[in-house]
């Protein structure tokens, strides 16, 4: 079991823990995730690793409610705890392969988009622990969804905020939000890391292939297993075939097919929906058999 | 639970019992549920003999001197003597027997190819059927299980430490081997319950979770074996951290070969196509099909299955109880079959088609990014090949298509290499198995032994059981000679 030494709402349906989890904490590195697992009947639930204490011995997790299991697991305090968290698991971020002189050299802006605001965290921090300063673009549908504000706020170098409906700092996308940075302003980057929902990394990669921008997307598919045994996970890359939990999660944005990638993700929509619908409103379905 | 329990009689449609008594050529027939009735649940399909059954099946076994059943099996079980204990009813020492050479007998009893090892040397087939020997072995493991009869725990202790990677039937045997030699043993499973391609790959109609493989699991912890589940070994650590910051003195490697093959034809990452891996995982490790479970399966309503291997049949008749209309397609014909020949017929009992002499050549995916059939190309057999198997090739003209939702790809599986890339000084061939000696299981590295489907790729329980047993012995030999 994997004890919970701290749980928080950051939002609404978006939960912070902090859990205690010695092996994976003394080998993980920014842009690597967890599987976590609630208890016997729960799904194996992929998400990115958002800090960690090595001393400590724990890891922690940002996640937003999308099925059963993660209905269930907001429900969870501290002094409860996962029967099952192991990681680390895929690559870690291109970033901590780099040499820090060279990367002090660089000017690099994440952008975050909504829950990808948790795994654009570490990175952030991890540079500035390295002295580099990071410019990071947080956006939110509306401002009682913004997480991580003032943590960000004390790793990045400058921090752009924007909201969907304008009800904090400014209204408008993150591609918005770039597009007056770099075309505007005159910023120079050498490097873009875009981190959120699908929909919003596609168009941050449109923009950044318009500008000459090099652009790193995580990948987020449905996952299984985690360690290249099932291809659940699998999304094309520059026309070849890669698994994101092992190649990945971090790829080349401007060479991922976001189309497809956003195909596959609605798979189990109908079925994840209704393991939240059980969890909310009772079994109210059955199994089915052919011939029965 | 419903079993239905067909007779003696209804299943070779003569009368049972007289059948029990007087001919001696024939084996004792084994019940089994219904066809109809098991399409539709996941309980055991075979129900294995009872007493009676198995004594008299048993006292069918001539006794042979020069026993050849016994050069067929490849962890040599003394055959023809478990066999008779069985016949006069010293069922206890029949399972010791059995034990002596094997750790997971009632696992072997069921999952075993035995018409390609015992049973196809046995001599009574010769004239007629041969000794069900996989089905007495069965029974024995299950009295001895349902009669509570454990191993007995390590007299010894020796204080020498050995990492075990992988909880399959490699790992599990060279575990409770080294465990019964007084080791302290730990076991490291990336997944979160040990069992391997028991647990996650063979689905509970053919052979029980919680019943069996739990249960020679609990067997193997009896004798001391810690488990340790959710470590990735080249990932939460390393196998050069395991050897110098925990102190292992020898590692053994059992991690299978668990990597899914597909095809690279167009279509292939449309929505609906799904490697056997994932299919068959999500159905038995996070048991899908049971509405109680979070994980979510798309059973789809028209399947095909692509591949001939025991996954292939295990991944059809999956789809089929969750209430797909389920064909084979396979590209040789039904001779090259490579599952186990009662899987094949329990799968054209239940309803399964088979599309043989076939392969696929392109997904056909509709604008929503849907599977909506496949097209197929007829395959004839040509000359054989060095190998001397006929290779299929492509008849010209025959392309057609099938109309579908899901496809199954089950093509084959190799090992991972997160170990290999992650171990200095471990060498791998060209297919990425471990390089390990057959004897006993040392590889490139000191003090590392590997053995299993990691080494051979996708092979048999078996054979990983007797290669987890050998290497046990090289990690003996070797941390004595230290
Ligand atoms: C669906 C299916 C049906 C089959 N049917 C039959 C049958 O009827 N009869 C038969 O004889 N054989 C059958 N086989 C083959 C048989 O199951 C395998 O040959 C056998 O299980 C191999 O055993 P193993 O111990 O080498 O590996 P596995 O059983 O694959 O076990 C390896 C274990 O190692 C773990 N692991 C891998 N990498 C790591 C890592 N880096 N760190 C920690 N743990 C790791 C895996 O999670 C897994 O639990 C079947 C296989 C499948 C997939
Ligand atoms: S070959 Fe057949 S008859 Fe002879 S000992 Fe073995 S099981 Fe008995
Ligand atoms: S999640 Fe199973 S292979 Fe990636």
């Amino acid at each position: 079991m994997y004890e919970i030494l701290k749980a928080q709402m950051l939002a609404e349906n978006i939960y912070l823990m902090d859990v205690k989890a010695p092996r994976v904490a003394g080998s993980c590195l920014p842009g690597q995730f967890v599987i976590v697992k609630i208890d016997e009947k729960g799904e194996r639930v992929p998400l990115t690793i958002c800090d960690y204490d090595r001393t400590e011995g724990t890891v922690t997790i940002v996640f937003q409610i999308v099925g059963g299991s993660t209905a269930r697991m907001s429900k969870l305090k501290a002094g409860d705890a996962f029967r099952d968290f192991v990681g680390p698991l895929g690559q870690p971020s291109e970033l901590c392969k780099e040499p820090i002189d060279e990367l002090k050299k660089k000017k690099i802006l994440f952008v975050a988009g909504g829950v990808g605001t948790a795994p654009v965290y570490p990175q952030v921090k991890w540079l500035k622990e390295n002295g580099v300063d990071a410019d990071v673009i947080v956006g939110a549908k509306t401002q009682s969804l913004l997480i991580l504000e003032d943590e960000m706020k004390a790793v990045a170098g400058n921090l752009y905020i924007t909201t969907d409906d304008g009800s904090y700092v400014r209204k408008g996308m993150v591609t918005e939000v770039i597009k007056d940075l770099v075309k505007e302003q005159g910023h120079k980057y050498d490097v873009c890391i875009a981190i959120g929902p699908m929909i919003m990394m596609k168009f941050v990669c449109l923009l950044t292939k318009e500008l000459d921008l090099p652009t790193v997307v995580s990948l987020n598919p449905i996952m299984v297993d985690g360690t290249g045994m099932c291809g659940a996970c699998r999304v094309t890359v520059d026309g070849e075939v890669k698994f994101a939990c092992v190649d990945g999660p971090e790829f080349d944005g401007h060479k991922v097919d976001f189309d497809q990638a956003m195909k596959r993700q609605q798979l189990y929509k109908t079925e994840e929906g209704r393991a939240y619908l059980k969890e909310t409103e009772g079994d109210t379905h059955k199994g089915n058999c052919g011939n029965a | 639970m419903t079993h239905i329990r067909a007779t003696a009689a209804t299943l070779n449609g003569k009368e049972g019992l007289l059948i029990m008594e007087t001919d001696v050529l024939k084996r004792i027939p084994i019940s089994e549920q219904d066809p109809k009735a098991r399409a539709c649940n996941f309980d055991e399909v075979c129900l294995g003999y009872n007493e009676e059954e198995a004594v008299a099946e048993a006292s069918r076994c001539l006794n042979c001197k020069n026993a050849r059943c016994i050069q067929g099996c490849p962890v040599s079980i003394d055959i023809p003597a478990f066999v008779h204990e069985v016949s006069v009813k010293n069922f206890e020492k029949a399972n010791s027997i059995l034990s002596d050479a094997s750790s997971l007998p009632a696992v072997c009893g069921r999952v075993c190819p035995q018409e390609s090892q015992c049973e196809g040397q046995c001599i009574r087939g010769i004239k007629g059927d041969p000794v069900s020997i996989g089905k007495l072995e069965r029974f024995v493991a299950d009295w001895a299980r349902e009669n509570n009869i454990k191993p007995a725990p390590p007299t010894v202790k020796i204080d020498k430490k050995v990492a075990v990677i992988g909880s399959g039937p490699a790992g599990l045997t060279c575990a409770g081997e080294l465990a019964k030699m007084g080791y302290d043993v730990t076991i490291f499973e990336a997944l979160h319950e040990p069992g391997g391609v028991l647990v996650y790959g063979i689905p509970e109609f053919r052979l029980p979770k919680s019943a069996v493989v739990a249960k020679e699991i609990d067997n193997v912890r009896a004798l001391g074996v810690k488990i340790e589940t959710n470590v990735i070994i080249g990932k939460s650590t390393t196998i050069d951290e395991l050897m110098e910051k925990e102190s292992f003195d020898a590692v053994f490697i059992g991690s299978g070969a668990g990597l899914p093959r597909f095809m690279g034809i167009p279509g292939e990452s449309a929505n609906g196509v799904f490697s056997a891996n994932e299919y068959l995982t999500r159905s038995n490790l996070m048991k899908a099909f049971d509405d109680d479970y979070d994980t979510p399966i798309r059973p789809g309503k028209k399947v095909a299955v692509v591949g001939g291997g025991n996954v292939a049949m295990d991944a059809a008749r999956t789809a089929l109880r969750l209430g797909a209309d389920v064909t084979v397609v396979y590209r040789r014909s039904e001779a090259e079959l490579p599952a186990r020949v009662e899987e094949v017929h329990h799968a054209k009992e239940e309803g399964i088609k088979f599309n043989l002499l076939t392969n696929p050549t392109e997904i056909l995916v509709d604008e929503n990014g849907w599977v909506k059939g496949m097209k197929c190309v007829k395959m004839e057999l040509g000359e054989p090949d060095e190998s001397g198997r006929r290779s299929p090739v492509v008849i010209e003209g025959s392309e057609f298509e099938m109309e579908l939702d899901t496809v199954i790809m089950s093509l084959g599986t190799s090992p991972n290499p997160l170990i290999s890339s992650t171990t200095k000084g471990l060498e791998v061939n060209k297919r990425k198995c471990i390089v390990a000696e057959e004897e006993f299981g040392k590889t490139s590295k000191e003090g590392v032994f590997a053995g299993g489907d990691a080494v051979t790729g996708a092979a048999t329980v078996i054979l990983a059981m007797g290669a987890g047993k050998a290497a046990a012995h090289g990690i003996d030999d070797f941390l004595k000679s230290r």
